[in-house]
């Protein structure tokens, strides 16, 4: 491969460090300087942790020296996408409601991010609250694709997604609640692996939809993506939701896929996503077929299964996630942290809260707001939350129903590729269907990864791996599988963003 | 069929504590609107007899242990407060009492 | 001015019907979804961690010594324990409530269907309990600028988050029809029994006083063979005592309005204690539409039968049948028990007996003075500053003859002047019977010399003259001196 640090895989990387082919800090100086260098054009970053990163670096390299054995990513420089709460640093969700918070504590990722002795290089951009599907939502700026900085990079975790593509970062954290994890993946390139859920904690996870919500790996090869999954993965008792049983074996099963073979695994189809009316543009439909027949060529066997409950994913979807987000987020009142506005002596609490949320909130997260209040709102709560909670069962079974004939599922990430800024913001709804084919896994909780597969007019597509809850393993071994496909790696044929001056976005040690 | 008006709306924003303007009110009520509708299609759906999902693997009896664990240093509980006083964080008078 | 009636012309042309809802603080040592330490009167702000302040990403688990707590008080009032209970957000925004939305239960209550049999004069009442489910309690806010800390015309509020979180049981009362003219009596037998429940479980010190019980009372009228009427809910109510005058004065208040026509408003009304009337609150014209759904962050909850009946096995004697086991050792008959309960001194007595003190001198100085004092002060008698163990001490000094009654009254004043305890007291004040009898017989010569006439009618016989002198040498000894001892001097001089 390439000598240059920031061009290997994160495996790579940590066998150097271990091996003593490179420091930590060499490592970690190389993705900072990276950083400065490109990401005033790609706009990925809300903070960069300059001193943090090395300090952790140095640590490695100075465990290394006196003799102590290391973890499987330690040294290995990550970025973590700004809903994740980080002590110390400042943590805004993309809003302006929490501009300046600099929290108390650290997410239990984040804690086991630093147990795994990994740099923490900052912060990523977002849509506010994880609240899109293409980060424009974010209140602080734009994050661009490395692959054509005039289009979007998909969302909510367009940051974390732009800054593993463009190679600022060759790990980064994402959260997925409708796809927000593999749909930016899909778009810039990159592998996304939604987990369960309930197998990675949620503590320290600003909630946008509780039930919905999971922590996952951002990475360019499953492998990767592999690795970081275990390290942050496994029972939390801080978080009522999270599984007390041992996380699926996913690195051994990348291991696997990555031999190329998938004879034995069959794989399902889900006949409704075809034939929607929303269905993928014909690009999309190209690529994912061609990787489809690369997947036969390895052994798989496909299997066209029924999920007729599908259909109803997106609007369950937008009863659940907003219901829940309109009490999630019913905390940004400007009395205990956060913004204040409007406090003038005069006006009364009430006013001053309202005024508050009014500044410190976007239209799409208002938009979310309003709708989960009226969905939750007198006389409608059977019918709108407790109905989609119904629904998710139905969806629930066409998944366990599909699962005892097939070992996983396979379709397109997204419906389309990345479109250009300000394409979608006008319609919420055209905004939504990006969504279309990754909801599913997030109503029945179980587990879903998007590797590349091709490109669509010179934008990257990706296909998306669904598995059954608990089984992590077998989403990761396809991904891997169809990896050994691509030569080069499509996640490594991203145009090189030029190295620019300007720092606009940059900043160090707080904002 | 319009499911939603400007006026239901303010009331939500209200509930909300969302002090909106007129014309996102406007852009709100013609945007929900074709999202309730489309969300309105889950009445199709025949549920009777079907139990809700809530979570991926239904969790029961989730405890923790009557042990108290350390609470936050005062500095850092109040120095998140956009305006503290006496140790306490002060807000503006509470007009209506509601709870 | 509220027009009132007078209790009696209310109760001749209206029944009423009562409610209850009490919300108990469970004093456990950790707060409800977090481990935050739950000690009482902690500096403000010190007890809150990222989960009680509802930091961003924090998220609860549910404390599982609360959960038994609620269960155990849900046995303990015949309560029927769900098989599968969930919490519930109850959504409203009020800056006490870190979250904005209160963790409580909404349809699914951990305890359904109980009862609980309270006795007013001799009648038993059976209180039905619909509900009983676990919430959290709200932090404290402090009112700035107005008068005497109080909402209204306050500039501006303070608040401190150590209660935050703190799990709170709410026992909800079914309606109690048939109550009569004893409404405000079986009101406050029920709340009494309610807390001698509790208190009896060891999960909650139950002080109304401190806030760890709170009552709400319901009250609506009706004429006979009329539907019931449109309920006020009175918030406020600090003690026993006001339960019961609350729900007097809404009787009074109620029947009046109802008299001259007027509708009652379905209203919160807070209670006051220096004037024993109620005043409205907020007013329900916007009603809270509160968006209950279930909590999406804390898992359901199952408990198995074994559990249900490990825990009822646990369960202690139920008051009443202690009560009623008390009554026997104590020699006490049913009316003497009755204002021993009545006084809400059962466990006072039972303690100062533990102290050492005999069964009837307990009873005496609790029932007697003590008691006095409370309702010269309006307070609750276990409020006074006077311990068990001290009356156990003072009793112990009246049959020692070291303290006559009256100065054993004197030697009250003295510790519930905080002056400390009974010997210290005594000592301090010099309040000790007069045990020099060649003081006492100097005192007793004078006497007959001053009171030649009455030493007569003894030296002829006629003993009971004798009290006359025993008043004399009292006085002159300022009371320090032992009536008995007195008397037989004076009998022994003059026979
Ligand atoms: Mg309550
Ligand atoms: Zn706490």
């Amino acid at each position: 491969m390439s000598d240059r640090i920031i061009d290997k895989y994160a495996v790579e990387l940590a066998a150097d460090i271990r091996e003593g082919r490179l420091s930590a800090v060499e490592v970690t100086t190389a993705f900072l300087d990276r950083i400065a260098a490109v990401d005033g054009t790609v706009k990925a970053f809300l903070h960069v942790d300059r001193e943090g990163a090395l300090a952790t670096a140095a640590e490695v390299d100075a465990a290394r020296a006196a003799g102590e054995e290391l973890g499987p990513l330690a040294g290995v420089p990550i970025a973590v996408k700004d809903v994740v709460v980080t002590k110390g640093l400042p943590t805004t969700a993309a809003s302006k409601i929490l501009e300046g918070w600099i929290p108390p504590y650290d997410a239990t990722i984040v804690e086991r991010l630093k147990a795994a002795k990994m740099p923490i290089l900052g912060k990523t951009n977002l849509d506010e609250f994880a609240m899109g599907s293409s980060t424009e939502y974010s209140a602080y700026q734009q994050t661009a694709n490395p692959w054509d900085t005039g289009r979007i990079p998909g969302g909510s975790g367009g940051g974390s997604a732009a800054a593993v593509a463009a190679k600022m970062a060759p790990l980064a954290i994402g959260t997925d609640t409708g796809g927000s994890i593999r749909q930016p993946g899909a778009v810039t390139g990159t592998f996304g692996g939604k987990p369960t859920y309930g197998s990675n904690s949620r503590y320290g996870l600003i909630a946008f939809s509780s039930s919905l919500d999971t922590p996952g790996p951002v990475s360019r090869t499953a492998v990767d993506g592999a690795l970081l999954h275990e390290v942050i993965s496994g029972h939390d008792p801080r978080d009522s939701t999270s599984i007390d049983a041992p996380v699926p074996p996913v690195f051994e099963a990348a291991r696997l896929g990555a031999r190329g073979d998938l004879s034995g695994v069959k794989l399902g189809v889900v006949k409704e996503f075809a034939e929607g009316t929303d269905a993928a543009e014909p690009g999309v439909v190209a690529a994912y077929e061609a990787g489809v027949e690369q997947l036969v060529k390895l052994g798989a066997e496909i299997i066209e299964v029924s999920c007729p409950s599908f259909t109803y994913a997106l609007p369950t979807y937008y009863l659940i996630a907003p219901s829940e987000a309109s009490s999630n987020l019913a905390r940004y009142d400007g009395v205990r942290y956060g913004l204040r506005t409007g406090d003038d002596g005069e006006r009364g609490l009430e006013e001053v809260m309202s005024l508050t949320r009014e500044a410190g909130f976007g239209p799409e997260v208002k938009r979310r707001i309003i709708l989960g209040t009226y969905a939750l709102s007198a006389g409608y709560v059977d019918a709108f939350y407790g109905k989609a909670q119904k629904v998710r069962t139905l969806i629930k079974q066409d998944f366990e129903k599909a699962f005892e004939q097939v070992d996983a599922l396979i379709s397109p990430t997204t419906p389309f590729t990345a479109f250009k800024f300000g394409e979608r913001t006008g319609d919420p709804y055209q905004m939504y269907l990006a969504d279309l084919y990754t909801i599913p896994s997030n109503l029945y909780g179980g587990p879903g990864v998007s590797v590349p597969v091709g490109l669509s007019e010179g934008m990257p597509v990706g296909l998306q791996v669904m598995g059954p809850v608990m089984g992590d393993d077998i989403t990761y071994r396809v991904a891997a599988a169809l990896e050994t496909t691509q030569e080069p790696l499509l996640a490594d044929t991203a145009p090189d963003i030029h190295a620019n001056v300007r720092f606009t976005s940059f900043s160090e040690g707080g904002k | 069929m319009s499911t939603i008006s400007r006026e239901e709306v303010a009331h939500l924003a209200r509930l909300a504590r969302l002090e909106v303007t007129d014309d996102e009110l406007d852009a709100f009520a013609g945007q929900l609107d074709v999202i309730l509708e489309s969300m309105k299609t889950l009445g199709e759906v025949d549920t009777d007899g079907v139990q809700p999902t809530s979570h991926a693997v239904p969790l029961v009896n989730v405890f923790r242990e009557d042990r108290p664990q350390p609470s936050l240093p005062r500095d850092a509980v109040l120095a998140g407060g956009p305006d503290t006083a006496e140790d306490r964080f002060r807000v503006p008078r509470i007009l209506d009492e509601e709870a | 001015m509220t027009k009132l009636n007078t209790y009696e012309a209310a109760l001749a042309a209206y029944e009423p019907v009562l409610g209850l809802e009490t919300h108990i603080e469970l004093d456990t040592a950790t707060k409800m979804f977090c481990g935050c330490a739950t000690t009482f009167g902690a500096e403000p702000n010190a007890q809150v961690c990222p989960v009680c302040l509802a930091l961003p990403g924090a998220l609860p688990v549910a404390n599982k010594a609360a959960v038994e707590a609620t269960m155990k008080i849900g046995l303990a009032l015949n309560c029927r324990i769900a098989e599968w209970t969930r919490f519930a957000r109850k959504n409203y925004f009020y800056p006490d409530m870190p979250k904005n939305f209160q963790t409580s239960q909404y349809e699914e209550p951990l305890c359904e269907d109980g009862y609980v049999d309270v006795v007013v004069d001799g009648e038993s009442y059976r209180v039905e309990i619909e509900r009983v489910h676990l919430e959290e309690d709200t932090g404290k806010t402090l009112h700035v600028g107005g008068a005497t800390g109080r909402i209204h015309g306050a500039t501006e509020s303070l608040v401190d988050y150590n209660r935050a979180g703190i799990p709170l049981v709410e026992i909800v009362t079914k309606p109690v029809p048939g109550t009569g003219a004893l409404a405000p009596e079986v009101a406050r037998a029920y709340a009494t029994e309610l807390r001698d429940i509790v208190r009896s479980l060891g999960v909650s010190d139950v002080r109304m006083e401190q806030g760890s019980m709170r009552c709400d009372v319901n009250v609506s009228l009706n004429r006979p063979g009329d539907e019931w009427g449109t309920r006020t809910e009175t918030k406020n109510v600090n003690s026993l005592r006001s339960v019961e005058r609350a729900v007097r004065y809404e009787i009074r208040r109620q029947s009046a309005l109802l008299d001259s026509g007027d509708k009652i408003l379905q209203e919160t009304r807070h209670f006051h204690e220096t004037t024993g009337e109620t005043s409205p609150g907020r007013s329900k014209e916007e009603a809270t539409d509160y968006r209950y759904f279930p909590e999406p962050d804390l898992a359901v909850m199952e408990p198995s039968k074994e559990w249900v009946e490990a825990l009822r096995a646990s369960l202690p004697e139920p008051p009443r049948k202690r009560r009623e086991r008390l009554q026997a050792d104590w020699g006490l008959g049913d009316k003497e028990m009755q204002s021993v309960v009545n006084a809400d001194a059962v466990e006072l007595i039972e303690a100062t007996i533990a102290a050492g003190a005999g069964a009837s001198g307990a009873v005496k100085w609790w029932l007697g003075e003590l008691s006095r004092r409370a309702n010269e002060t309006g307070a609750e008698l276990g409020a006074l500053a006077i311990t068990p163990a001290q009356v156990a001490e003072l009793q112990g000094m009246v049959e020692d003859g070291r303290l006559n009654d009256k100065l054993a009254r004197q030697v009250i004043d003295g510790v519930l002047a905080g002056e400390g305890g009974p010997a210290e007291v005594a000592a301090a004040r010099g309040l000790e019977v007069v045990s020099d009898t060649g003081a006492l017989e100097a005192a007793v010569d004078e006497a007959i010399a001053a009171n030649p006439a009455v030493a007569e009618k003894i030296r002829g016989g006629k003993h009971a003259a004798a009290g006359a002198l025993i008043g004399a040498v009292m006085k002159a000894t300022k009371g320090q001196a032992d009536a008995g001892t007195v008397r037989q001097i004076i009998l022994d001089k003059l026979s």
